[in-house]
Protein backbone atom coordinates (compact mmCIF):
# COMPACT_ATOMS: atom_id res chain seq x y z
CA UNK A 1 0.00 0.00 0.00
CA UNK A 2 2.23 2.69 1.27
CA UNK A 3 5.02 2.39 -1.56
CA UNK A 4 2.61 2.34 -4.32
CA UNK A 5 1.21 5.70 -2.79
CA UNK A 6 4.09 6.86 -3.23
CA UNK A 7 4.85 6.03 -6.55
CA UNK A 8 2.06 7.86 -7.29
CA UNK A 9 2.74 10.90 -5.39
CA UNK A 10 6.39 10.72 -6.87
CA UNK A 11 4.32 10.10 -10.88
CA UNK A 12 2.20 13.27 -9.58
CA UNK A 13 5.16 15.60 -9.38
CA UNK A 14 6.62 14.37 -12.16
CA UNK A 15 4.03 15.29 -14.08
CA UNK A 16 3.37 18.90 -12.19
CA UNK A 17 7.53 19.23 -13.31
CA UNK A 18 6.63 18.71 -16.86
CA UNK A 19 3.61 20.51 -16.75
CA UNK A 20 5.54 23.77 -14.85
CA UNK A 21 8.65 23.13 -17.96
CA UNK A 22 6.31 23.39 -20.75
CA UNK A 23 4.46 26.30 -19.26
CA UNK A 24 8.21 27.67 -18.73
CA UNK A 25 9.04 27.39 -22.11
CA UNK A 26 5.91 28.81 -23.95
CA UNK A 27 6.19 31.80 -21.67
CA UNK A 28 10.16 32.11 -22.89
CA UNK A 29 9.00 31.30 -26.34
CA UNK A 30 6.16 34.21 -26.66
CA UNK A 31 8.68 36.74 -24.96
CA UNK A 32 10.96 35.64 -27.36
CA UNK A 33 8.94 36.08 -29.85
CA UNK A 34 7.73 39.88 -28.80
CA UNK A 35 11.50 40.67 -28.32
CA UNK A 36 12.23 39.81 -31.85
CA UNK A 37 9.94 41.91 -33.56
CA UNK A 38 10.65 44.69 -31.72
CA UNK A 39 14.13 44.35 -31.51
CA UNK A 40 13.81 43.73 -35.21
CA UNK A 41 12.48 46.67 -35.84
CA UNK A 42 14.07 48.84 -33.63
CA UNK A 43 17.24 47.95 -34.30
CA UNK A 44 16.95 48.41 -38.41
CA UNK A 45 15.39 51.28 -37.47
CA UNK A 46 17.48 53.18 -35.83
CA UNK A 47 20.00 54.17 -38.01
CA UNK A 48 17.68 56.48 -39.43
CA UNK A 49 16.74 57.98 -36.33
CA UNK A 50 17.67 61.40 -36.07
CA UNK A 51 16.72 64.71 -35.06
CA UNK A 52 15.96 65.84 -39.01
CA UNK A 53 13.67 62.29 -39.44
CA UNK A 54 11.65 63.88 -36.54
CA UNK A 55 11.69 67.79 -38.20
CA UNK A 56 11.27 66.72 -42.20
CA UNK A 57 8.46 65.54 -44.03
CA UNK A 58 8.21 63.23 -46.64
CA UNK A 59 9.09 64.20 -49.39
CA UNK A 60 6.92 61.59 -51.80
CA UNK A 61 7.92 59.74 -55.09
CA UNK A 62 9.53 56.52 -54.85
CA UNK A 63 12.84 57.01 -53.40
CA UNK A 64 10.98 57.76 -49.59
CA UNK A 65 12.74 60.55 -48.75
CA UNK A 66 12.54 62.97 -45.78
CA UNK A 67 11.25 62.65 -42.63
CA UNK A 68 7.62 61.42 -40.49
CA UNK A 69 7.27 65.35 -39.50
CA UNK A 70 3.66 65.38 -41.33
CA UNK A 71 2.74 62.26 -39.86
CA UNK A 72 3.02 62.81 -36.63
CA UNK A 73 1.20 66.48 -37.29
CA UNK A 74 -1.57 64.11 -39.11
CA UNK A 75 -2.04 61.38 -36.11
CA UNK A 76 -1.51 64.09 -33.26
CA UNK A 77 -4.67 65.64 -34.93
CA UNK A 78 -6.47 62.52 -35.84
CA UNK A 79 -5.95 61.22 -32.20
CA UNK A 80 -7.35 64.64 -30.65
CA UNK A 81 -10.15 64.59 -33.21
CA UNK A 82 -11.18 61.26 -32.74
CA UNK A 83 -11.23 61.06 -29.16
CA UNK A 84 -13.71 64.18 -29.03
CA UNK A 85 -16.21 62.16 -30.79
CA UNK A 86 -15.31 59.20 -28.77
CA UNK A 87 -14.85 59.77 -24.90
CA UNK A 88 -18.08 62.08 -24.67
CA UNK A 89 -20.41 59.93 -26.52
CA UNK A 90 -18.58 56.44 -25.09
CA UNK A 91 -19.05 57.87 -21.61
CA UNK A 92 -22.19 59.57 -21.75
CA UNK A 93 -23.02 55.86 -23.05
CA UNK A 94 -21.56 54.10 -20.38
CA UNK A 95 -23.26 56.56 -17.84
CA UNK A 96 -27.07 55.76 -19.63
CA UNK A 97 -26.00 51.89 -19.44
CA UNK A 98 -25.03 51.87 -16.01
CA UNK A 99 -26.71 54.91 -14.04
CA UNK A 100 -30.32 55.00 -15.80
CA UNK A 101 -30.88 51.75 -17.55
CA UNK A 102 -29.39 49.33 -15.42
CA UNK A 103 -32.34 49.98 -12.85
CA UNK A 104 -35.14 50.47 -15.02
CA UNK A 105 -38.03 48.86 -15.61
CA UNK A 106 -38.82 50.17 -18.39
CA UNK A 107 -39.26 47.05 -21.35
CA UNK A 108 -37.37 49.74 -24.36
CA UNK A 109 -34.03 50.53 -21.92
CA UNK A 110 -33.74 46.99 -21.15
CA UNK A 111 -33.97 46.00 -24.48
CA UNK A 112 -31.87 48.32 -25.69
CA UNK A 113 -29.30 47.85 -23.27
CA UNK A 114 -28.85 44.06 -24.01
CA UNK A 115 -28.75 45.14 -27.64
CA UNK A 116 -25.95 47.27 -27.15
CA UNK A 117 -23.98 44.75 -25.09
CA UNK A 118 -24.56 42.38 -27.68
CA UNK A 119 -23.72 45.05 -29.70
CA UNK A 120 -20.56 46.16 -28.12
CA UNK A 121 -19.55 42.89 -27.65
CA UNK A 122 -19.68 42.12 -31.29
CA UNK A 123 -18.05 44.58 -32.95
CA UNK A 124 -14.49 44.49 -31.05
CA UNK A 125 -14.42 41.30 -32.91
CA UNK A 126 -15.43 42.80 -36.33
CA UNK A 127 -12.39 43.13 -38.66
CA UNK A 128 -11.14 46.79 -38.64
CA UNK A 129 -11.32 47.36 -42.73
CA UNK A 130 -15.26 47.03 -41.91
CA UNK A 131 -15.32 50.12 -40.17
CA UNK A 132 -13.27 51.49 -42.80
CA UNK A 133 -15.76 50.78 -45.89
CA UNK A 134 -18.46 51.45 -43.71
CA UNK A 135 -16.74 55.10 -42.71
CA UNK A 136 -15.69 55.34 -46.48
CA UNK A 137 -19.01 55.02 -47.60
CA UNK A 138 -21.17 56.99 -44.68
CA UNK A 139 -18.89 59.76 -44.21
CA UNK A 140 -16.26 60.15 -47.55
CA UNK A 141 -19.14 59.49 -49.96
CA UNK A 142 -22.40 60.06 -48.65
CA UNK A 143 -21.82 62.89 -46.35
CA UNK A 144 -18.92 64.32 -49.08
CA UNK A 145 -16.55 65.21 -45.86
CA UNK A 146 -14.03 62.97 -49.05
CA UNK A 147 -10.84 61.56 -47.52
CA UNK A 148 -10.28 63.87 -44.83
CA UNK A 149 -9.49 64.26 -41.04
CA UNK A 150 -12.72 64.73 -40.31
CA UNK A 151 -14.18 61.59 -42.25
CA UNK A 152 -11.24 59.41 -40.67
CA UNK A 153 -11.58 60.56 -36.91
CA UNK A 154 -15.50 59.95 -37.27
CA UNK A 155 -14.97 56.41 -37.91
CA UNK A 156 -11.85 55.92 -36.07
CA UNK A 157 -14.81 56.96 -33.21
CA UNK A 158 -17.02 54.07 -34.44
CA UNK A 159 -14.29 51.77 -34.52
CA UNK A 160 -13.03 52.47 -30.89
CA UNK A 161 -16.52 53.44 -29.11
CA UNK A 162 -17.14 49.58 -28.28
CA UNK A 163 -13.96 50.14 -25.74
CA UNK A 164 -14.49 53.36 -24.35
CA UNK A 165 -18.22 52.54 -23.87
CA UNK A 166 -17.65 49.04 -22.10
CA UNK A 167 -14.57 50.70 -20.05
CA UNK A 168 -15.89 53.62 -19.04
CA UNK A 169 -19.05 50.63 -17.86
CA UNK A 170 -16.82 48.66 -16.35
CA UNK A 171 -15.36 52.01 -14.15
CA UNK A 172 -18.93 53.27 -13.25
CA UNK A 173 -19.83 49.91 -11.89
CA UNK A 174 -16.61 49.57 -9.86
CA UNK A 175 -18.04 52.81 -7.81
CA UNK A 176 -19.21 51.89 -4.83
CA UNK A 177 -23.11 51.70 -4.50
CA UNK A 178 -22.67 53.09 -1.03
CA UNK A 179 -21.22 56.20 -2.51
CA UNK A 180 -24.51 56.92 -4.26
CA UNK A 181 -26.78 55.98 -1.37
CA UNK A 182 -25.06 58.39 0.61
CA UNK A 183 -24.91 61.57 -2.07
CA UNK A 184 -29.31 60.32 -2.68
CA UNK A 185 -29.94 60.34 0.92
CA UNK A 186 -28.28 63.50 1.15
CA UNK A 187 -31.10 65.35 -0.99
CA UNK A 188 -29.27 64.98 -4.08
CA UNK A 189 -30.63 63.96 -7.67
CA UNK A 190 -29.67 61.30 -9.43
CA UNK A 191 -27.47 63.91 -11.73
CA UNK A 192 -26.00 65.55 -9.07
CA UNK A 193 -24.52 62.19 -7.46
CA UNK A 194 -23.31 61.70 -10.82
CA UNK A 195 -21.76 64.79 -11.77
CA UNK A 196 -19.97 64.83 -8.09
CA UNK A 197 -19.50 61.90 -6.82
CA UNK A 198 -19.29 58.84 -9.29
CA UNK A 199 -17.52 60.61 -12.00
CA UNK A 200 -15.04 61.78 -9.74
CA UNK A 201 -14.60 58.24 -8.65
CA UNK A 202 -14.56 56.56 -12.07
CA UNK A 203 -12.20 58.86 -13.29
CA UNK A 204 -9.06 56.29 -13.55
CA UNK A 205 -11.05 54.05 -15.14
CA UNK A 206 -12.87 56.05 -17.68
CA UNK A 207 -8.97 57.46 -18.19
CA UNK A 208 -7.95 54.11 -19.16
CA UNK A 209 -10.81 53.59 -21.43
CA UNK A 210 -9.75 56.72 -23.35
CA UNK A 211 -5.92 56.13 -23.19
CA UNK A 212 -6.83 52.10 -24.60
CA UNK A 213 -8.84 54.03 -27.78
CA UNK A 214 -5.41 56.28 -28.20
CA UNK A 215 -3.82 52.94 -28.43
CA UNK A 216 -5.87 51.59 -30.82
CA UNK A 217 -5.70 54.86 -32.92
CA UNK A 218 -2.21 55.16 -33.10
CA UNK A 219 -2.03 51.43 -34.39
CA UNK A 220 -4.77 50.95 -36.77
CA UNK A 221 -4.12 51.42 -40.25
CA UNK A 222 -7.05 49.72 -42.33
CA UNK A 223 -9.77 52.12 -41.22
CA UNK A 224 -7.50 55.44 -42.21
CA UNK A 225 -6.60 53.77 -45.56
CA UNK A 226 -9.82 54.09 -46.59
CA UNK A 227 -10.76 57.87 -44.75
CA UNK A 228 -7.64 59.88 -44.55
CA UNK A 229 -6.51 59.10 -48.24
CA UNK A 230 -2.66 59.26 -47.94
CA UNK A 231 -1.62 62.90 -48.51
CA UNK A 232 2.04 63.37 -47.08
CA UNK A 233 1.31 67.00 -46.42
CA UNK A 234 0.99 68.92 -43.05
CA UNK A 235 -3.30 68.50 -42.66
CA UNK A 236 -4.22 72.21 -43.08
CA UNK A 237 -7.44 72.00 -41.98
CA UNK A 238 -10.30 68.89 -41.00
CA UNK A 239 -11.18 68.46 -44.72
CA UNK A 240 -7.76 67.55 -45.17
CA UNK A 241 -6.64 64.36 -46.13
CA UNK A 242 -3.31 62.65 -44.06
CA UNK A 243 -0.97 59.87 -42.88
CA UNK A 244 -0.74 58.69 -40.07
CA UNK A 245 2.55 57.15 -38.73
CA UNK A 246 1.21 54.15 -38.99
CA UNK A 247 -0.45 54.50 -42.64
CA UNK A 248 3.19 56.11 -43.08
CA UNK A 249 4.87 53.08 -43.06
CA UNK A 250 2.34 50.83 -45.16
CA UNK A 251 3.34 53.55 -48.12
CA UNK A 252 7.07 53.55 -47.27
CA UNK A 253 7.17 49.80 -47.57
CA UNK A 254 4.63 49.46 -50.57
CA UNK A 255 5.10 52.11 -52.64
CA UNK A 256 9.14 53.59 -51.75
CA UNK A 257 11.80 51.54 -52.04
CA UNK A 258 12.81 53.17 -48.13
CA UNK A 259 12.19 50.17 -46.07
CA UNK A 260 14.32 51.23 -43.40
CA UNK A 261 12.30 54.07 -42.83
CA UNK A 262 9.79 51.87 -42.72
CA UNK A 263 11.57 50.26 -39.88
CA UNK A 264 12.24 53.85 -38.93
CA UNK A 265 9.01 55.01 -38.12
CA UNK A 266 7.27 51.65 -36.86
CA UNK A 267 10.37 52.09 -34.37
CA UNK A 268 9.13 55.11 -33.02
CA UNK A 269 5.43 53.98 -33.45
CA UNK A 270 5.82 50.68 -31.18
CA UNK A 271 7.66 53.21 -28.50
CA UNK A 272 4.82 55.54 -28.65
CA UNK A 273 2.51 52.50 -28.27
CA UNK A 274 4.63 51.34 -25.50
CA UNK A 275 4.75 54.50 -23.49
CA UNK A 276 0.99 54.21 -23.82
CA UNK A 277 0.69 50.91 -21.84
CA UNK A 278 2.62 52.11 -19.35
CA UNK A 279 0.32 54.95 -18.66
CA UNK A 280 -2.22 52.94 -18.66
CA UNK A 281 -0.46 50.62 -16.20
CA UNK A 282 0.12 54.00 -14.31
CA UNK A 283 -3.33 54.70 -14.01
CA UNK A 284 -4.45 51.44 -13.32
CA UNK A 285 -2.51 51.09 -10.67
CA UNK A 286 -3.37 54.23 -9.36
CA UNK A 287 -7.05 52.84 -9.97
CA UNK A 288 -6.36 49.77 -7.80
CA UNK A 289 -4.68 52.05 -5.14
CA UNK A 290 -7.26 54.38 -4.53
CA UNK A 291 -9.72 51.40 -4.27
CA UNK A 292 -7.81 49.67 -1.49
CA UNK A 293 -7.02 52.52 0.87
CA UNK B 1 -46.31 57.78 24.72
CA UNK B 2 -49.39 59.68 24.51
CA UNK B 3 -47.81 63.30 25.69
CA UNK B 4 -45.60 62.72 22.83
CA UNK B 5 -46.59 64.00 19.37
CA UNK B 6 -45.39 61.66 16.51
CA UNK B 7 -42.90 62.73 13.87
CA UNK B 8 -43.25 59.60 11.70
CA UNK B 9 -46.23 57.62 11.28
CA UNK B 10 -47.10 54.96 9.44
CA UNK B 11 -50.29 53.38 8.55
CA UNK B 12 -51.41 49.87 6.87
CA UNK B 13 -48.54 50.49 5.27
CA UNK B 14 -47.09 47.42 3.08
CA UNK B 15 -43.96 47.27 0.95
CA UNK B 16 -43.30 44.29 -1.97
CA UNK B 17 -39.83 43.99 -3.95
CA UNK B 18 -41.59 42.54 -7.07
CA UNK B 19 -44.77 40.48 -6.15
CA UNK B 20 -42.47 39.11 -2.70
CA UNK B 21 -44.29 41.22 -0.04
CA UNK B 22 -41.62 42.29 2.41
CA UNK B 23 -43.65 44.18 5.08
CA UNK B 24 -47.05 43.97 5.99
CA UNK B 25 -49.55 45.92 7.54
CA UNK B 26 -47.01 48.21 9.42
CA UNK B 27 -48.67 50.62 11.93
CA UNK B 28 -46.52 53.15 13.76
CA UNK B 29 -46.22 56.28 15.55
CA UNK B 30 -42.20 57.44 16.51
CA UNK B 31 -42.25 59.72 19.17
CA UNK B 32 -39.62 63.16 18.22
CA UNK B 33 -36.71 64.14 20.30
CA UNK B 34 -36.63 59.94 20.75
CA UNK B 35 -34.39 57.02 19.91
CA UNK B 36 -36.66 54.39 18.44
CA UNK B 37 -34.75 51.38 18.09
CA UNK B 38 -35.71 48.66 15.72
CA UNK B 39 -35.26 45.13 16.02
CA UNK B 40 -36.18 41.65 15.10
CA UNK B 41 -34.15 38.62 13.37
CA UNK B 42 -32.15 38.96 10.34
CA UNK B 43 -34.13 39.32 6.85
CA UNK B 44 -37.61 40.27 8.65
CA UNK B 45 -37.62 43.56 6.89
CA UNK B 46 -35.71 46.47 9.30
CA UNK B 47 -33.63 47.83 7.11
CA UNK B 48 -36.63 47.96 4.23
CA UNK B 49 -38.98 49.49 7.15
CA UNK B 50 -36.20 52.32 7.75
CA UNK B 51 -35.40 52.96 3.96
CA UNK B 52 -39.03 53.45 3.72
CA UNK B 53 -39.01 56.73 5.91
CA UNK B 54 -36.58 58.62 3.44
CA UNK B 55 -37.72 56.60 0.42
CA UNK B 56 -34.82 55.05 -0.65
CA UNK B 57 -36.57 51.96 -1.43
CA UNK B 58 -37.54 53.61 -4.59
CA UNK B 59 -34.57 53.72 -6.07
CA UNK B 60 -34.86 49.60 -6.15
CA UNK B 61 -36.39 48.45 -9.47
CA UNK B 62 -39.77 46.73 -8.65
CA UNK B 63 -40.59 47.97 -5.60
CA UNK B 64 -44.21 49.10 -4.82
CA UNK B 65 -45.71 50.19 -1.59
CA UNK B 66 -49.73 50.43 -0.17
CA UNK B 67 -50.41 52.21 2.64
CA UNK B 68 -49.21 55.57 3.91
CA UNK B 69 -45.98 57.16 5.64
CA UNK B 70 -46.32 60.44 7.47
CA UNK B 71 -43.67 62.78 8.30
CA UNK B 72 -45.22 65.42 10.77
CA UNK B 73 -48.73 64.51 9.15
CA UNK B 74 -47.59 64.90 5.59
CA UNK B 75 -47.52 62.35 3.14
CA UNK B 76 -44.24 61.24 2.69
CA UNK B 77 -45.13 59.89 -1.12
CA UNK B 78 -46.57 63.36 -2.27
CA UNK B 79 -43.74 65.13 -0.74
CA UNK B 80 -40.79 66.48 -3.28
CA UNK B 81 -38.22 63.63 -2.46
CA UNK B 82 -35.25 66.01 -2.94
CA UNK B 83 -36.81 68.32 0.24
CA UNK B 84 -37.78 64.68 2.23
CA UNK B 85 -34.82 63.76 2.22
CA UNK B 86 -32.94 67.15 3.60
CA UNK B 87 -35.41 66.49 6.18
CA UNK B 88 -35.26 62.45 7.20
CA UNK B 89 -31.19 61.88 6.83
CA UNK B 90 -29.48 58.41 6.69
CA UNK B 91 -26.32 56.47 8.34
CA UNK B 92 -25.47 53.50 6.85
CA UNK B 93 -24.16 50.07 8.08
CA UNK B 94 -20.73 50.29 6.39
CA UNK B 95 -19.20 53.64 6.80
CA UNK B 96 -19.06 54.96 3.34
CA UNK B 97 -17.55 58.91 2.92
CA UNK B 98 -17.23 59.69 -0.20
CA UNK B 99 -13.48 59.58 -1.55
CA UNK B 100 -13.08 63.33 -0.65
CA UNK B 101 -11.25 65.37 2.11
CA UNK B 102 -13.57 65.58 5.17
CA UNK B 103 -14.70 69.14 4.37
CA UNK B 104 -15.90 68.03 1.31
CA UNK B 105 -17.51 65.34 2.61
CA UNK B 106 -19.29 67.17 5.10
CA UNK B 107 -19.97 70.55 2.85
CA UNK B 108 -21.40 68.01 0.37
CA UNK B 109 -24.88 68.28 1.39
CA UNK B 110 -24.94 72.20 1.78
CA UNK B 111 -23.18 72.75 -1.33
CA UNK B 112 -25.65 70.54 -3.38
CA UNK B 113 -28.70 72.41 -1.42
CA UNK B 114 -27.35 76.13 -2.29
CA UNK B 115 -24.62 77.08 -0.15
CA UNK B 116 -21.75 78.48 -1.97
CA UNK B 117 -20.30 81.09 0.37
CA UNK B 118 -17.17 79.49 1.80
CA UNK B 119 -16.78 80.99 5.20
CA UNK B 120 -20.32 79.63 5.83
CA UNK B 121 -19.86 75.99 4.95
CA UNK B 122 -16.82 76.09 6.89
CA UNK B 123 -19.17 76.91 9.86
CA UNK B 124 -21.37 74.49 8.76
CA UNK B 125 -18.75 72.13 8.91
CA UNK B 126 -17.52 73.18 12.19
CA UNK B 127 -20.96 72.29 14.05
CA UNK B 128 -21.58 69.65 12.23
CA UNK B 129 -18.08 67.98 13.04
CA UNK B 130 -18.31 69.02 16.61
CA UNK B 131 -22.20 67.39 16.41
CA UNK B 132 -20.77 64.28 15.80
CA UNK B 133 -18.02 64.56 18.36
CA UNK B 134 -15.34 64.41 15.73
CA UNK B 135 -14.38 68.14 15.51
CA UNK B 136 -11.20 67.82 18.02
CA UNK B 137 -9.89 65.08 16.32
CA UNK B 138 -9.86 66.02 12.93
CA UNK B 139 -10.12 70.09 12.95
CA UNK B 140 -6.24 70.30 12.38
CA UNK B 141 -6.58 68.43 9.44
CA UNK B 142 -9.74 69.01 7.41
CA UNK B 143 -8.08 68.55 3.91
CA UNK B 144 -7.15 64.86 5.08
CA UNK B 145 -9.10 62.47 2.90
CA UNK B 146 -12.08 61.01 4.50
CA UNK B 147 -10.34 57.52 3.42
CA UNK B 148 -7.71 57.70 5.78
CA UNK B 149 -10.05 57.86 9.26
CA UNK B 150 -10.65 54.66 11.36
CA UNK B 151 -13.52 52.82 10.67
CA UNK B 152 -15.01 54.88 13.60
CA UNK B 153 -14.36 58.10 12.47
CA UNK B 154 -15.44 57.70 9.26
CA UNK B 155 -18.74 56.57 10.46
CA UNK B 156 -18.69 59.75 12.72
CA UNK B 157 -18.33 61.71 9.82
CA UNK B 158 -20.99 59.85 7.99
CA UNK B 159 -23.06 61.37 10.97
CA UNK B 160 -21.72 64.95 10.56
CA UNK B 161 -22.40 64.38 7.09
CA UNK B 162 -25.89 64.04 7.49
CA UNK B 163 -25.88 66.71 10.35
CA UNK B 164 -24.44 68.95 8.04
CA UNK B 165 -27.78 69.61 5.81
CA UNK B 166 -29.99 69.76 9.40
CA UNK B 167 -32.43 66.92 9.18
CA UNK B 168 -35.27 66.39 11.55
CA UNK B 169 -34.89 62.61 11.56
CA UNK B 170 -32.19 60.78 11.51
CA UNK B 171 -32.24 57.46 10.04
CA UNK B 172 -29.16 54.84 11.10
CA UNK B 173 -29.29 51.17 9.97
CA UNK B 174 -27.32 49.18 12.43
CA UNK B 175 -24.47 52.34 12.11
CA UNK B 176 -22.19 50.48 14.83
CA UNK B 177 -22.24 46.69 13.36
CA UNK B 178 -18.95 47.33 11.42
CA UNK B 179 -17.24 48.56 14.44
CA UNK B 180 -15.43 47.73 17.55
CA UNK B 181 -16.74 48.25 21.06
CA UNK B 182 -14.75 51.31 22.12
CA UNK B 183 -15.85 53.01 18.06
CA UNK B 184 -19.74 51.26 19.40
CA UNK B 185 -19.77 53.29 22.61
CA UNK B 186 -18.72 56.33 20.87
CA UNK B 187 -21.39 56.40 18.28
CA UNK B 188 -23.99 55.57 21.38
CA UNK B 189 -22.91 58.47 23.41
CA UNK B 190 -23.23 60.27 20.13
CA UNK B 191 -26.78 59.43 19.41
CA UNK B 192 -27.83 60.16 23.17
CA UNK B 193 -26.72 63.99 22.70
CA UNK B 194 -28.26 64.09 19.55
CA UNK B 195 -31.52 62.94 20.66
CA UNK B 196 -32.57 66.16 22.51
CA UNK B 197 -32.70 68.17 18.66
CA UNK B 198 -33.24 65.17 16.57
CA UNK B 199 -35.82 61.96 16.27
CA UNK B 200 -33.65 58.83 16.02
CA UNK B 201 -34.37 55.55 14.28
CA UNK B 202 -32.26 53.04 14.21
CA UNK B 203 -32.04 49.34 12.89
CA UNK B 204 -29.89 47.01 15.23
CA UNK B 205 -29.72 43.36 15.47
CA UNK B 206 -27.88 43.82 19.32
CA UNK B 207 -30.90 43.40 21.53
CA UNK B 208 -28.09 45.08 24.17
CA UNK B 209 -27.49 48.14 22.16
CA UNK B 210 -31.07 48.25 22.21
CA UNK B 211 -32.18 48.27 25.48
CA UNK B 212 -28.92 50.70 26.54
CA UNK B 213 -29.78 53.62 23.93
CA UNK B 214 -33.50 53.33 23.19
CA UNK B 215 -36.44 54.92 24.79
CA UNK B 216 -38.71 53.04 22.42
CA UNK B 217 -38.36 49.59 20.90
CA UNK B 218 -40.41 47.86 17.75
CA UNK B 219 -39.79 44.37 17.23
CA UNK B 220 -40.28 42.83 14.25
CA UNK B 221 -40.38 39.81 12.88
CA UNK B 222 -41.64 37.62 9.68
CA UNK B 223 -44.99 35.72 9.44
CA UNK B 224 -45.11 32.26 7.88
CA UNK B 225 -45.62 34.26 4.49
CA UNK B 226 -42.12 35.64 5.08
CA UNK B 227 -43.09 38.93 5.00
CA UNK B 228 -42.35 41.46 8.43
CA UNK B 229 -44.67 42.53 10.93
CA UNK B 230 -44.73 44.62 13.02
CA UNK B 231 -44.95 42.29 16.70
CA UNK B 232 -45.27 44.81 19.62
CA UNK B 233 -43.77 48.78 19.77
CA UNK B 234 -43.16 50.17 23.33
CA UNK B 235 -41.60 51.83 25.60
CA UNK B 236 -37.87 50.13 26.12
CA UNK B 237 -38.51 49.35 29.11
CA UNK B 238 -41.44 47.63 29.06
CA UNK B 239 -40.49 45.57 25.94
CA UNK B 240 -37.54 44.14 27.98
CA UNK B 241 -38.92 43.80 30.95
CA UNK B 242 -42.98 42.93 30.15
CA UNK B 243 -42.99 42.35 26.57
CA UNK B 244 -46.73 41.64 25.99
CA UNK B 245 -46.23 39.32 23.07
CA UNK B 246 -44.57 35.94 23.87
CA UNK B 247 -42.49 36.23 20.22
CA UNK B 248 -41.06 39.11 21.94
CA UNK B 249 -40.23 37.23 24.93
CA UNK B 250 -39.16 34.59 23.11
CA UNK B 251 -36.78 36.57 21.16
CA UNK B 252 -35.15 38.90 23.91
CA UNK B 253 -34.37 35.82 26.11
CA UNK B 254 -32.50 34.61 22.97
CA UNK B 255 -34.81 31.45 22.38
CA UNK B 256 -34.33 32.17 18.62
CA UNK B 257 -32.74 34.79 16.10
N1 LIG C 1 -33.41 44.64 -3.19
C1 LIG C 1 -34.16 43.60 -2.80
N2 LIG C 1 -34.83 42.87 -3.72
C2 LIG C 1 -35.58 41.81 -3.35
N3 LIG C 1 -35.74 41.41 -2.08
C3 LIG C 1 -35.11 42.09 -1.11
C4 LIG C 1 -34.28 43.23 -1.43
N4 LIG C 1 -33.78 43.71 -0.27
C5 LIG C 1 -34.26 42.91 0.71
N5 LIG C 1 -35.06 41.95 0.21
C6 LIG C 1 -35.78 40.92 0.98
O1 LIG C 1 -36.64 41.56 1.88
C7 LIG C 1 -36.61 40.92 3.14
C8 LIG C 1 -36.21 41.93 4.21
O2 LIG C 1 -34.86 42.32 4.01
P1 LIG C 1 -34.19 43.42 4.92
O3 LIG C 1 -35.05 44.60 5.00
O4 LIG C 1 -32.80 43.64 4.43
O5 LIG C 1 -34.13 42.68 6.33
P2 LIG C 1 -33.28 43.00 7.66
O6 LIG C 1 -32.70 44.36 7.53
O7 LIG C 1 -34.25 42.86 8.77
O8 LIG C 1 -32.23 41.94 7.74
C9 LIG C 1 -35.65 39.75 3.01
O9 LIG C 1 -36.41 38.59 2.74
C10 LIG C 1 -34.81 40.11 1.82
O10 LIG C 1 -34.39 38.96 1.15
MG1 LIG D 1 -30.63 45.02 7.47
Amino acid sequence: MKPSRNGRVTARKAWQGCAFALFWLSGIAAMAVMLAVVGYVVVRGAPELSLSFFTTSPRGGLSGDGGIASTIVATAYLVVMTMAFAAPLGIGAGIYLVEYAGNSRNRIATTFLKLSRFGSETLAGVPSIIFGLFGYALFVTAMHFGFSLLSASLAGACLILPVVVRTAEEALKAVPEGYREASLSLGATRWETIRKVVLPSALPGLTTGIILGVGRILSETAVFYVTLGGSYRTPTSVLSSGRTMALHVYYLAMETRAFEKAMATGAVLVILIIIVNLAINAVSRRLSAGSRS
Amino acid sequence: MADTVPRLRTAGYNLYYGSFRALRDITIDIPENSITAIIGPSGCGKSTFLRSFNRMNELIPGVTVTGKVLLDGEDIFRADVVALRRKVGMVFQRPNPFPKSIFDNVSYGPRIHGTRDRGVLASIVERSLRDAALWDEVKDDQQKSALALSGGQQQRLCIARALAVEPEVILMDEPASALDPVATMRIEELMQSLKQRYTIVIVTHNMQQAARVSDFTAFMMTDGFRAGNLVEFGATKQIFTTPADSRTEDYISGRFG
